[in-house]
């Protein structure tokens, strides 16, 4: 009996077995950055901005493992530098849309008849301007900097979500355990409060791992273009608009940090993905 | 992800029986009903460009400080106070002596009019800088969505419905694809093809072997992310009635492929075409940045760095104009073909 009711409840062990592959790859990434964000100095082999001109725009090797730059520094130990920055502005810009989403989406589901139609207009307006130009618009106003690229991608891409909670939103108001609460009489507040938002909202968590991935794509490309972090620093996309003018000679000084973006960008994918599976699993 | 929209026009009416061979006065219902549901629409459509434009003019006056006073000290390249009389003749250029409600209904009729304003530090109108640069940007645009088509339809078609191993390589294919980021993949095509195998020039100028890589670098990820879609439509049109009856007619796996799931299988692309076009014009900025390109994006971006505000307002609100243009018609031809509104 005892046994038999062992291998029926999955252990953790199992559980972990049964998750693909690529969730592992995406989660050890995880990790990595997050020790690369706190600890850089743990996994960086070279101070990053020890200048070493004889050893200027060297290729990957031994010594120096993503190769070197203009200035001798160490390109790897730039990245591993750099994470702190490029994951903060991934993450702030990524909150920065998911509150403003939240914000509008709950509104145009949930104000009152000719409020709740103005705002779901507005969505819509905003959401006729893709992502990167209405961040040009924003950056055009505002001046390029860290703080401005920050609202800039949040602000891009808030009309999309904001379109998704909505959806879920109204998909909500209209389930049968709402029905249930409004006969038995709950106000509107509570129905609201204890029903609708928790339910709307809990998909949330897994837009938010994809909006982390997207918003460092987006914040990346700001500042390839000259638009958001400038090169001094070692963010990301610094790293790539800096290394754009040795494209002839050194490819690998925009081909690494663009790998890693790629790579970051797939893991907040995956997770995000994998957590939205497994909370529509849930819901059903 | 930004494709939630494109698809709310396909599932409108609802699910009924097709109906059988209209007598002529249901004829004339039927168009009654499609030239109402049609004017609403474009009613929608206007209401979204009337406030895109709205959105735009404010963004105009956002801009810290004086505006007189900002202009002229782009125009200058320093930032400085000015003198009453300095500022007057700006003032009368931009109307910018009238109250703001004034300036926006005259901002709002020369957008009617095709009049984009006057550009902070070229002296000229917005509308001659946009069109001198247009061609080139909409040369790129067509030509990546029938790159993106095409690469599409062939992965599709190839990896669709082959069982578990292929079919996860060719979603996994859509996946990465969809989210590679422009400037990555054009410095990697640049990279292999350019600089390496030396097949197409480095800086791209406005010739055909110039078009090749930029286009390719935009059509990439929009055929990873029509690809998603196309592919989970193109496996349950496998399944379907029809496709057993044409094997059973005795048509090989590959005309059966390509002569009817296909067809069924490519509208939720098409319902994409809207978002497409907006996907390559703003992914224009980056790709004519990476292959030194004339084009509207590279202008924007040289517009963001001077905060010359009417160039960049009229290039986002054109880019809009054609996004909203784009959906309206894919949504119309769709109310035009759809058989089930006749019932509503």
């Amino acid at each position: 009996m005892t046994a038999i009711r062992v291998t029926a409840i999955p252990t953790i062990s199992t559980r972990l077995a049964r998750l693909p592959w690529g969730l592992y790859a995406a989660g050890a990434l995880v990790v990595l950055l997050g020790l690369a964000a706190i600890a850089p100095q743990l996994l960086a082999t070279s101070d990053p901005y020890a200048l070493d001109y004889p050893a200027a725009l060297q290729a990957p090797s031994w010594a120096h493992w993503f190769g070197t730059d203009e200035s001798g520094r160490d390109l790897y130990s730039r990245i591993v530098y750099g994470t702190r920055e490029s994951l903060l502005i991934g993450l702030g810009a990524a909150g920065v849309g998911i509150v403003l989403a939240l914000l509008l989406g709950s509104l145009a589901a949930l104000a009152i008849k000719p409020a709740a139609v103005v705002v779901d207009r507005f969505v819509e307006v905003m959401f006729a301007f893709p992502a990167l130009l209405l961040a040009l618009l924003l950056i055009a106003i505002a001046g390029p900097s860290a703080a401005t690229e920050i609202f800039a991608v949040g602000l891009g891409t808030a009309p999309g979500y904001a379109r998704m909670i909505r959806g879920q939103v109204l998909a909500a108001k209209n389930s049968g355990y709402v029905e249930a609460a409004t006969a038995l009489g709950h106000s509107r507040a509570r129905i609201v409060r204890a029903h609708i938002l928790p339910n709307a909202l809990r998909p949330l968590v897994a837009v938010f791992a994809l909006s982390v991935g997207q918003s460092i794509v987006w914040a990346s490309s700001l500042s390839f273009l000259g638009l958001g972090v400038a090169p001094p620093s070692s963010e990301w996309g610094a790293l790539l608009d800096a290394g754009r003018a040795y494209i002839t000679q050194a490819g690998w000084l925009v081909v690494v940090p663009g790998l890693v973006i790629v790579a970051v960008a797939l893991a907040a994918t995956t997770i995000g993905r994998h957590l939205q599976i497994n909370l529509e699993k849930g819901e059903r | 992800m930004t494709l939630t929209s494109s698809s709310r026009g396909v599932a409108a009416g609802p699910a009924v029986e097709p109906a059988p061979p209209l007598p002529t006065s249901r004829r004339a219902s039927r168009l009654r009903i499609v030239a109402l549901v049609v004017a609403r629409k474009v009613a929608a459509a206007l209401v979204v460009l009337w406030g895109a434009a709205t959105v735009a003019f404010f963004a105009q006056l956002a801009l810290p400080g004086d505006r007189a006073t900002v202009i002229l000290n782009i125009r200058a390249g320093q930032a400085q106070q000015r003198t009453a009389a300095e500022l007057a003749p700006i003032n009368a250029e931009y109307g910018l002596q009238h109250p703001v409600l004034q300036q926006y209904w005259d901002y709002l009729r020369g957008l009617v009019a095709g009049d984009f304003g006057t550009s902070y530090q070229q002296f000229r109108p917005v509308t001659s800088i946009i069109g001198e640069q247009l061609g080139a940007t909409a040369t790129l645009s067509v030509t990546a969505i029938l790159f993106a088509w095409v690469l599409m339809v062939v992965w599709v078609t190839l990896t669709a419905g082959r069982g578990s191993r292929v079919g996860a390589l060719g979603s996994l294919v859509d996946v990465v694809a969809a989210g590679l980021p422009a400037y990555w993949l054009g410095i990697i095509l640049l990279l292999v093809f350019a600089l390496g195998l030396r097949w197409f020039p480095v800086i791209g100028g406005t010739g055909v072997d110039g078009l090749i890589l930029p286009a390719l670098t935009l059509a990439i990820p929009l055929a990873g992310f029509m690809a998603q879609s196309t592919r989970a439509e193109f496996e349950r049109a496998l399944d379907q009635p029809f496709v057993i009856s044409a094997r059973m007619r005795g048509m090989s796996d590959w005309g059966v492929r390509l002569r009817h799931v296909l067809r069924h299988a490519s509208i939720p692309a098409v319902t994409l075409s809207g978002w497409a076009l907006g996907a390559t014009l703003s992914g224009a900025v980056i790709v004519e940045s990476i292959f030194s390109r004339p084009g509207i994006g590279s202008v924007l971006v040289s517009a963001v760095n001077s905060q010359d505000l009417p160039v960049v307002v009229g290039i986002v609100t054109l880019v809009a104009v054609f996004y909203v243009t784009a959906n309206l018609i894919v949504d119309i031809a769709y109310t035009l073909i759809d058989p089930r509104l006749e019932a509503s």
